[in-house]
């Protein structure tokens, strides 16, 4: 499940260390198996043959007018921008570049299973936004929710594939939370501030990235092999694109958005299958 | 051992909880149940039976929340496919366990359309309920959660509410909440659950309307678990980081619950408006005078039988003070209401709501953005034996005398009203009713000020000691209320109490007198009969004087008995007449007289009895 427990987490991971420990202490031998096990799997790619995926999102046609965020008494938060800060719905760069796309490996890595990364991502709460405005982590990986405005935010998760949270963080603060289950995406919102809204993009292996600025995305260090590459936008929708790596390769990839793609639906998690309650299996992303 | 400790204290229901001894019984019973009954009975009960008939209906066969009847409920029914259940006694995003369950079957959610299902279904259809609902959403198909420790509550008392004011402080509940706990914090009109309904901030003043329960034990599980699908946030993280303790969070929990009266208040049929004989009547809302006088709790609820209908009302009850001179009357009307409408910050949320309730009904609204308004109801002409209009401002044979207040202009006005919606207002000439209003910290306070007699025909003309039939209509034009879409009172009595008569002053001493008047004849009598009028015969002579006492005793008791019922009265004009104190010695001297006339009628019974 999803840690809520880190007390209780790090207790058994204490006591677990303590246990190896003590093996360690009797029988050389059992405490050394005992910690390989312990130990991530390594990286199941070939670092020598792997290739890369790199390209461009644009848009065309009429950026949509996001609206101003009038932070009003937030005096603290407002100070933190130079300029007025807009809602982040539709984030457009130089060149018709597209920000804030999320690109990710959909099909292809189905064979291969990868470690938890042991850092934590950061999702950041500074000037009455969050930081970055979309993230990705993988499953199990902790996120870092963390205050930097020292005053009230509540951190909203409402996946769907996973358990939601909702965590109130009146100070600046850390709190670490994950996620057990793929999904994209799982949108997370301040209640205290209304504008306020992310993004979590969470998968099984570590192939995901976020457009920047100007539009540039890539995924490094596939193992060579034929890939299906979506990019999701919280406004757009998502779209998708078929790719080869080649052993050492850069395979290019261009998404364009359009401005008739405004207004399509976007998928946030997947629909709950009713009918096939047994049926739930591990999210085939 | 451990049923006890996972289902306490928050599986119980409020009435038992100072009594251990029913508590243990009460966690066995449930320990029992929970144990026994589902391998045994449940089986006998089919859970999707009992949820077609009872249940379906709002939440929707499909569990999804979208029964016939949802469209007119907000909050919405639950979606049990989502699995996010407010009232938990697990972490924020765990699922509920089944006591959780069950405790919301049994109690229902107070403050919505969510009834409890005690009374309603057997133990064993609530506990296969419990199993079905489980059924909507593949979640409870893992490992059964594991409740938290909430320990004990903190003693509470003083200390533990001023440290709680400070960490509501800090901690900022008061971004939602309001600073006076009304639930009309900044952040309160943009509050959306997690399907995008617009949702209220609890007002904490209002305890019997939490969900999840309203005492502290209650209060400090919700802080610890949160609301799940509603913007109520989990506080564990900032005791785990040490940012409070654990004590600062039970102290908030019984500040919260200090904000709300000590019982849920009970609803009095007659409003008593006190006579000040020596305070001037007040002519603000902030008057010393409304400290001291009694306040009136009257619910509201949504006028549902003249179309355009309204099933979400805001205001949910209004307090009610009243006083006169003799002169004129002051009511003084307080409810809690966030905004002070129109206000633009709340104007998209009354949008939301009205476009959430979706009403058919012809000229239903359409938006929001109009203002308060607050009507106090009369009926024009009192009736004989006491029959009133219709409640929703009468009709063509029996009118209702109405006055308004509305935010958007200064003051009050007198109508005629011959049903909802047609109140027609009296000439500027004919206007006699004045009206002051304060909004602050969400909550309006509406002074009315008008005459006894206004010296016109059409006016009701209100007289001490008699009761004037009252009801109140309340809108919150930010909640996109208006015309007929209003929350609306059924009738209540207003009686003004009467100047004590002098009577009540004088009769006491002179009574007492009286009294020991007859007393000391009476004695004086039974002195005459036995010696100093001498009858020739003996025999007769004794018997004239059995006589004579026999009647003198029954005279005595019987006149007795008349003062005590004397007394009785004054006792009760006193009382009426907010005379508390003469109330109470009339009662005493009435009760003695009582006691002596009875004692004078059973000793002369007794006497002439043996005397025979
Ligand atoms: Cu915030």
């Amino acid at each position: 499940m999803i840690e809520r427990f880190s007390g209780l987490r790090n207790t058994v991971l204490l006591v677990s260390v303590f246990v190896i420990a003590g093996c360690g202490g009797g029988d050389g031998g059992g405490g050394d198996a005992g910690a390989a096990d312990a130990a991530p799997a390594e990286s199941p790619v070939d670092a020598a043959t792997a290739g890369n995926v790199s390209g461009m999102v644009t848009f065309s046609g009429t950026a949509p007018m996001m609206a101003e965020i009038n932070m009003g008494s937030e005096a603290t938060c407002a100070s933190k921008h130079s300029t007025t800060p807009t809602e982040e719905g539709f984030v457009g760069g130089e060149n018709g570049g597209l920000a804030n796309v999320f690109v990710y490996v959909k099909e292809g890595l189905e064979s291969l299973s990868f470690p938890t990364p042991t850092a934590a991502v950061v999702l950041n709460q500074d000037g009455c936004v969050y930081r970055p405005h979309v993230l990705g982590a993988q499953v199990g990986q902790d996120i870092t929710l963390r205050n930097s405005d020292g005053l009230l935010h509540n951190i909203n998760a409402s996946p769907t594939e996973n358990r939601g949270f909702n965590v109130s963080q009146p100070v600046n603060m850390d709190t670490n939370r994950s996620f057990p289950v793929a999904e994209v995406m799982v949108p997370v919102r301040c209640d205290v501030h209304g504008w306020m809204m992310s993004y979590i993009g969470v998968l099984d292996h570590p192939y995901f990235a976020v457009s920047d600025s100007d539009g540039s995305v890539s995924l490094d260090g596939l193992p060579p092999g034929d890939y299906v590459i979506e990019a999701w936008h919280e406004q757009l929708g998502t779209m998708t694109s078929n790719v080869t790596v080649t052993t050492g390769g850069t395979a290019e990839i261009s998404f364009e958005f359009t401005e008739a793609m405004a207004g399509s639906p976007v998928p946030m998690g997947e629909p709950i299958d009713l009918l096939h309650p047994d049926g739930h299996q591990a999210v085939d992303y | 051992m451990s049923v006890l400790q996972s289902s306490s204290p928050n599986g119980l229901s409020k009435k038992l909880r100072f009594s251990p001894q029913r508590v243990v019984l009460r966690a066995l019973l449930l320990g029992a149940s929970l144990l026994v009954v589902p391998g045994d009975l449940i089986a006998q009960v089919d859970g999707q039976a009992v949820y077609d008939q009872w249940c379906a209906g709002c939440h929707g066969e499909d569990g999804a929340g979208a029964g016939p009847a949802a469209n007119t409920m907000l909050p919405r029914p639950r979606d049990f496919t989502l699995a996010l259940y407010q009232v938990r006694t697990t972490s924020s995003g765990e699922l509920p366990t089944d006591a959780d369950i069950l405790k919301v079957i049994n109690e229902g959610m107070p403050g919505t359309a969510m009834p409890g299902w005690e009374e309603v279904l057997t133990e064993a259809e609530r506990l296969a309920l419990v199993d079905y609902l489980k059924t909507f959403s593949r979640f409870f198909q893992g490992d059964p959660p594991t409740p938290l420790d909430f320990g004990r509550a903190t003693s509470g008392g003083e200390d533990a509410i001023a440290r709680g004011e400070e960490v509501y402080q800090s901690v900022e509940c008061w971004r939602c909440h309001g600073q006076e706990g009304r639930g009309d914090g900044e952040s309160a009109p943009t509050l959306n659950d997690d399907t995008g309904f617009p949702i209220f901030a609890a007002d904490l003043t209002e305890n019997w309307r939490f969900n999840g329960g309203g005492e502290v034990e209650e209060i400090y599980r919700v802080l610890r678990t949160g609301l799940d699908g509603t913007p109520m946030a989990t506080f564990s993280d900032i005791v785990d980081a040490g940012v409070i303790t654990n004590e600062d969070l039970w102290s908030l929990a019984h500040y919260v619950r200090s904000l709300s009266p000590e019982e849920e208040p009970s609803v009095e049929e007659v409003v008593t408006a006190q006579l000040l004989t020596d305070t001037p009547l007040p002519q603000t809302v902030e008057d010393v005078v409304w400290e001291e006088a009694e306040r009136f709790y009257v619910p509201l609820s949504g006028q549902i039988v003249v179309q355009p209908r309204w099933f979400n009302p805001r205001v949910d009850a209004v307090w009610v003070q009243a006083v006169h001179d003799g002169q004129e009357l002051a009511l003084l009307v307080s409810w809690g209401d966030p905004s002070e409408s129109p206000d633009t910050l709340w104007t998209d949320f009354g949008g939301q709501v009205v476009t959430t309730m979706g009403s058919d009904d012809e000229g239903a609204a359409t938006g929001s953005g109009t203002a308060d308004q607050l009507v106090v109801q009369f009926p024009q002409q009192l009736s004989e034996g006491q029959e009133r209009p219709y409640f929703l401002q009468g009709d063509t044979r029996n009118p209702t005398y109405t006055w308004t207040w509305q935010s958007d202009i200064a003051g009050a006005f007198e109508s005629i009203a011959r049903g909802m919606g047609t109140a027609a207002r009296q000439p500027d000439s004919e206007q006699h009713v004045r009206a002051t209003a304060q909004h602050a910290d969400g909550q309006w306070k509406v002074l009315f000020v008008r005459p006894l007699d206004t010296g016109s025909a059409e006016d009701l003309a209100l007289t001490a000691g008699q009761a004037v039939p009252m009801a109140f209509q309340a809108w919150d034009g930010d909640n996109g209320e208006s015309g007929s879409q209003g929350a609306v009172s059924t009738w209540y009595f207003l009686v003004l109490g009467q100047p004590t008569p002098v009577a009540v002053y004088v009769a006491p001493p002179v009574a007492l007198a009286l009294t020991l008047l007859f007393g000391l004849l009476v004695v004086r009598q039974a002195q005459v009969g036995s010696g100093m009028w001498r009858e020739p015969d003996a025999t007769a002579r004794a018997k004239r004087a059995a006589k004579r006492k026999q009647l003198a005793g029954m005279g005595v008791g019987v006149i007795w008995l008349g003062m005590a019922f004397g007394s009785y009265q004054n006792s009760r004009a006193g009382w009426e007449a907010g005379h508390a104190d003469l109330g109470f010695w009339w009662a005493i001297i009435g009760g003695l007289l009582a006691i002596a006339g009875l004692g004078a009628l059973i000793g002369t019974w007794i006497h002439t009895r043996t005397s025979k």
